[in-house]
């Protein structure tokens, strides 16, 4: 690959005048992130009142008439679904793949502008369709987000007539949605940077969205080929999946297929899924992280490596999450083997970001608190981790509540960190405005602590045997009656974070109108998109002329510079950089 | 500063809460301590890379905070630092995954000379079978599978003739003898887990998966599935009795053949007729309960559901709870049926008696009745016709003011309280889904609309 | 990998401002996208490989309409090359014929492959009854609509044509319409492979 790559002149940029081709049907890559942003976090509004309503339930048992096994099981089903693909994938690939990709390369917009569009669009109707689940008689499917047949398509789980269908069908339309926008982001990648902004150039964030919209290119062909193959066993009978049984005294008309197949393709699938949510967490803060402690990122090509490493490796640890499903169980040996492998690129990963820290100039503002954040949370959920892929360490762990905390801690937790850190960290670019910090402050504070009273006792109920997918614990003879006050302690934490998220959004929305101006680059960062002539940045990105790209991203700091910072567009010989943080030429016009 | 102090607040807070919190592993009772060894092994290997990490990342928070004229270093990496970084990792990565993978395969390779025994999973309740004298398990057919052969055993393989059926009843494990576990599922995934033994492994339908173990203490441990499989997951439970020579001998002596439940004679009506005038006097001539008795309809019941019944309260799994009064009272009157060729003339003669459907007498919201009722009827069937498939009795057109008073007795725990009732324990636990007694009310007033 | 920090500048290999990429985004777009399918095809190859080995498995006959719709798939092939490499030439007419015989094959290769499965249903080998017959209708229906997609994109290309476009402004569109469909004859190949060995 090499890097000859400028876009500027072969994208026809539209115009848009109208107010719906500005923000519905526009083609703009900001427009689009922000679409994919808004709707992601409403959906994932909804899961997280779901998450409330099942906290609930376990924290207060037979309390509640309006929660049923039935609406439980819908609960979860629908909570881990939402979570894992319609918000956390859409989020950081759609959102912020969609608004960083081209304004950190230096380019206009993505290279299919259209293509993009019409991306944002189909998510949209995947989002409906699986919304509209609510709606239909039988409810949502309820079988698990791993839609694990043949229990998924069989009486006796919630939702198996209509809900798993619309289900599978809201997911294969995601799938289309989700390809279309990632041939977008890895073909930018490859083609639009400006000039100079060689591979190993590119901010750590680029290189997260990048390999990680790689994964999912590869990786959600596994899960649309398992759900089709599901489609056709719950529409015309067949049994790719559907072994012979008896469902309720019933023998059915099926024969032959294995569930564990299923199971195979969809943790093909499921695996890499968590490092398309996990790589581009990692690599966005390993920019706030550089970025407020004023010191270039440590060991970048390293980073860079393990990254591409994790990536890879992502792709033969599958059946870790399959210890006990009764498959072979010599392949345990491989994939425990594999999946202990991947620690290491992981936890060189995590050195660096603390190294980072280390002799830098820490400025703790809200970012870098959620960044913080995310390296406790994700130290502490990637070494429990440890315990599930260790095949025999996993077997009396699996299915009970350790798992859940730990997934809960690294892929729910910790990229969630990244996300409200980047949120505050882009916001000013975003929307011109500085948010409210006191409100930035309380929301960190009580949703890191609040987490963590959430998830760390979850491990201990896991080690007690709780087992997870409970509607209720009812009369079990080894667990202790504290097991249910623990159950209702961690219910009040989920509650009271679950509420704090009101003041984040109240704080985003009020500070659009009530928030001080915050200036092209508030934290003097590096990266070009803090550059924009323009903040927000207009249609096109960049005025008349790209930016070049003269150095690494992570010029925080260099011996002799004036600044502590050295912008990618500051030129090898000399320019100034204004009280804005915008570089000029010694003459005084824009670089 | 105050978030560097946190952290450290964190991390001692969670190693305190680790050594001092009283919730840990419940004490073990397989062969598997190796198991055990790994994971506090484990726990030494992340908690210490947890505990440097964490303060090391917080002492870098105190001494680098941004401080006025001070600048950061410039260091784009350090290859020896890292190099050094990578290989103690590398060790320590090494350290977990060598002993794991050692247990691994001991996990894998079952002993010579294991027993055996089979778990049956279906939504939502185990049954288990021993191979019998000759040691070998007879195959199975789900093509097989109907309500007198639940187990879908071949009929004609020999082997499975002598093979010994447990429905409804806890496993017993004779102690110190290692046994090799086959699962297998009649319909979705389920997994076997009993905690204090630390293994587990899925159910899987159309094949047989196993695990073993060797149980080393005497006692009765909770079987759970723990592989999501329905709405009444979490009341799919059983248990496993770990006994000594003796006490699993008489058990075994206990359990009925195949080639017996196969060579049942149904029940003989007319000599039924002898013997139900003792139930008659309370339940009605023509089986139609009587309130002021506080005996329920019998007529219309399904016979395996009013033959169980029977057997637990001969058993004491029924009627022995000290607030069971009616249920008390039945006991006595069960234990008249001295055999179970009685209990099956007697009930083969109550399917004779006419099913006129009982007077109503509970009176609710039917309308929130019919949505309460969309969960019991995924058993008990959508017109509460019953469905043995399931084991769930027949609800319409029997006595309504019956149920109200098992529905509360099942929320009490007074019915299906007892560890060995097996489906009573089942109920239990969903009829806690209904919460007050309005709710049970509006359930019942639904079903006296059902036909 | 360079050590990207230590040479601020414009590399000296990175032609001046306003320099054109080698090479079209949407060919790069489509090798992408061809990845993505054949991650498709491929996890579909290897549940039909590990579904083989259960014992219900009742392998399809192979039907002899089949190899004629091969032919027609690489004749089709085929012709799209000839468009291709007359749009390097610069001939119009011989961009025209050739994606006119191609399309005209495909559609060929289409209706033959809903004749095949007309002949299996009417042999009574229906989707439900074994999973050797459902991994054949799934698969080459699949593949199917795969073409039928390239179709639509041939479709757009040929009304370029009928509107006189210059060669220049459609050899891009050839070019990709011919490595999709030889992308799609070697999926076929190989599925066909699979199909007749098993």
């Amino acid at each position: 690959m090499a890097y000859v790559a400028i876009a500027d002149q072969v994208q026809e940029l539209h115009d848009p005048t109208t107010f719906i081709r500005k923000y519905i049907w526009s083609q703009d890559h900001k427009v689009i992130a922000i679409q994919y942003g808004i709707t992601a976090t409403a959906v994932g509004l909804l899961a997280l009142v779901l998450s409330g309503l099942m906290r609930l339930q376990l924290g207060f048992p037979d309390t509640f008439s309006f929660i049923d096994p039935v609406n439980y099981y819908q609960f979860i089903t629908m909570h881990g679904m939402i979570m894992v693909i319609y918000l956390l994938t859409a989020l950081f690939l759609g959102g912020f793949g969609n608004y960083l990709i081209p304004l950190q390369l230096g380019a206009r917009d993505m290279v299919f502008p259209y293509m993009n569009m019409l991306s944002y669009w189909i998510y949209l109707l995947a989002v409906l369709v699986l919304v509209a689940s609510f709606f239909i008689p039988g409810g949502p499917t309820g079988a698990g987000w791993t839609l694990y047949p043949p229990q998924a398509i069989l009486p006796g789980t919630p939702g198996a007539d209509g809900g798993i269908l619309l289900m599978l069908v809201s997911l294969i339309i995601f799938i289309v949605a989700f390809t279309m926008g990632g041939l977008n982001y890895v073909t930018t990648v490859l083609q639009a940077r400006t000039r100079g902004m060689t591979l190993m150039r590119m901010p750590l964030t680029v290189w997260g969205i990048f390999t990680a919209t790689d994964l999912g290119l590869l990786a959600f062909p596994a899960l649309l080929v398992s759900g089709v193959m599901m489609t056709l066993d719950r529409v015309l009978g067949t049994s790719f999946f559907m072994p012979a049984v008896v469902s309720m005294g019933e023998q059915l008309d099926y024969a032959g297929g294995s569930p564990v197949l299923f199971q195979h393709l969809f943790w093909f699938f499921g695996h890499p899924e968590v490092y398309i949510v996990a790589l581009p967490a990692f690599g966005i803060v390993s920019d706030l992280l550089s970025t407020h402690a004023r010191k270039n990122i440590f060991g970048y090509r390293m980073m860079v490596w393990a990254i591409v490493a994790i990536g890879g490796l992502s792709f033969v640890v599958w059946a870790h999450h399959m210890y006990v499903s009764g498959m072979n169980p010599y392949f345990g040996f491989f994939f425990a083997t594999t999946t202990l492998i991947i620690a290491i690129p992981t936890a060189i990963k995590v050195y660096n970001w603390t190294l980072t820290l280390w002799r830098g100039n820490i400025h703790l503002r809200v970012p870098m608190l959620f960044a913080i954040g995310f390296i406790f949370t994700f130290v502490h959920g990637g070494l429990t981790g440890l315990f599930l892929g260790n095949v025999i360490v996993d077997i009396p762990l699996s299915d009970t509540y350790f798992v859940v905390g730990h997934f809960h801690m690294v892929m729910g937790v910790a990229p969630l960190m990244v996300v409200f850190g980047a949120i505050y960290h882009w916001y000013p670019k975003m929307t011109g405005k500085m948010f409210n910090e006191t409100l930035g402050k309380i929301h960190f504070w009580v949703t890191f602590l609040g987490t963590y009273f959430i998830y760390l006792p979850m491990h201990y109920l896991g080690f007690l045997g709780v087992p997870r997918r409970y509607f209720a614990l009812g009369n079990t003879e080894f667990l202790p009656d504290s097991v249910q006050s623990l159950n209702a302690s961690i219910t009040v934490s989920a509650l009271i974070v679950g509420s704090v998220q009101l003041i984040f959004l109240y704080n985003l929305i009020s500070s659009l109108f009530k928030g001080k101006p915050a200036g092209p680059n508030p934290w003097g960062a590096t990266t070009l998109e803090w550059q924009t002539p323009d903040t927000p940045p207009t249609h096109g990105n960049w005025g008349p002329a790209l930016p070049g790209c003269y150095r690494w991203a992570y010029d925080y700091s260099v011996p002799g510079a004036e600044w502590d910072f050295l912008p990618q567009n500051f030129p090898p010989e000399g320019a100034t950089i204004d009280s804005d943080g915008i570089v000029r030429s010694t003459d005084g016009t824009p670089a | 500063m105050a978030l560097a102090v946190v952290l450290i607040l964190l991390v001692v807070g969670s190693v305190v809460f680790h050594f001092w919190s009283p919730w840990w592993f419940p004490p073990i009772a397989s062969n598997w301590g190796t198991i055990d060894d790994t994971i506090i092994l484990t726990f030494w290997v992340t908690g210490i890379v947890f505990i440097a990490v964490n303060l090391f990342m917080a002492v870098a928070l105190i001494r680098y905070r941004a401080r006025e004229g001070q600048k950061a270093a410039y260091e784009p990496e350090n290859k020896k630092l890292e190099l050094w970084l990578t290989i103690v990792t590398g060790v320590g990565v090494v350290a977990m995954l060598a002993p794991g993978l050692f247990v691994w395969a001991n996990f894998v390779q079952v002993p010579e000379g294991a027993a055996e025994f089979e778990a049956l999973g279906q939504q939502w309740h185990w049954s288990f079978r021993l191979p019998g004298k000759d040691g070998v398990m007879g195959t199975s057919e789900i093509a097989f599978v109907s309500q007198q052969n639940p187990f879908g055993l071949t009929p004609d393989d020999p082997d499975a003739q002598d093979d010994l059926l447990i429905e409804g009843d806890p496993l017993h494990l004779l102690i110190d003898q290692p046994v090799k576990m086959l699962l297998r599922s009649k319909d979705v995934l389920h997994d076997f887990a009993v905690p204090q033994f630390r293994v587990k492994m899925d159910l899987v339908p159309g094949m047989v998966t196993y695990a073993w173990l060797t149980p080393t203490a005497i006692g009765r441990f909770e079987i759970l599935c723990e592989e999501l499989c329905g709405i009444a997951h979490h009341a799919m439970r059983s248990l496993v009795v770990v006994d000594d020579q003796a006490s699993y001998d008489a058990w075994a002596e206990t359990l009925p053949t195949f080639a017996e439940t196969m060579a049942a004679v149904p029940g003989d009506a007319a000599a039924g007729e002898a013997l139900y005038p003792v139930c008659g006097a309370c339940h009605g001539a023509q089986g139609e309960g009587i309130q002021l008795l506080n005996s329920p309809k019998l007529s219309g019941q399904e016979d395996w559901y009013l033959k169980r019944q029977i057997i637990n309260y001969k058993q004491g799994r029924r009627g022995t709870h000290q607030d069971d009064l009616f249920g008390r009272q039945m006991a006595p009157m069960a234990a008249t049926l001295f055999d179970e060729g009685a209990i099956d003339n007697v009930i083969a003669y109550i399917g004779t008696l006419p099913d006129t459907p009982a007077e109503a007498t509970v009176t609710g919201d039917v309308e929130r009745g019919e949505r309460l009722y969309e969960i019991c009827g995924i058993c008990h069937g959508v017109n509460g016709q019953g469905n043995w498939g399931v084991s769930a009795p027949q609800q319409a057109g029997m006595s309504d003011w019956y149920m109200v008073t098992q529905l509360k007795n099942f929320q009490r725990d007074i019915r299906g309280g007892h560890p060995h009732d097996a489906f009573g324990r089942q109920m239990a636990a969903m009829a806690k889904i209904l919460g007050d007694d309005e709710a049970i009310n509006d359930v019942v007033a639904y079903i006296n609309t059902l036909q | 990998m360079d050590r990207s920090w230590e040479t601020p500048g414009i590399p000296e290999d990175v032609q001046a401002d306003g320099a054109i990429p080698t090479t079209p985004s949407a060919k790069i777009g489509l090798g992408f996208f061809l990845a993505v399918v054949t991650s498709m095809f491929s996890l579909f190859t290897v549940a039909y490989i590990m579904r083989m080995e259960y014992a219900d498995w009742q392998s399809l006959p192979d039907p002899g309409l089949l190899w004629l719709n091969t032919i027609m798939l690489i004749l089709s092939s085929v012709a799209m090359h000839r468009a291709k490499r007359a749009a390097l030439r610069g001939e119009v007419r011989g961009v025209r014929t050739g994606l006119i015989i191609s399309g005209v094959l495909s559609f060929a290769f289409l209706a033959g492959q809903l004749l095949a499965w007309r002949h299996l249903n009417a042999a009574g080998y229906f989707i439900a009854n074994n999973p050797a017959n459902a991994f054949f209708y799934v698969i080459t229906g699949l593949h199917g609509l795969h073409l039928l997609g390239g179709l639509w994109v041939w479709g757009k290309t040929i009304t370029k044509v009928g509107r006189g476009l210059e060669v220049r402004d459609l050899s891009l569109s050839v070019e990709l319409c011919t490595t999709y469909w030889h992308y799609l004859l070697l999926v076929w190949l190989v599925l066909f492979g699979l199909l007749l060995s098993t």
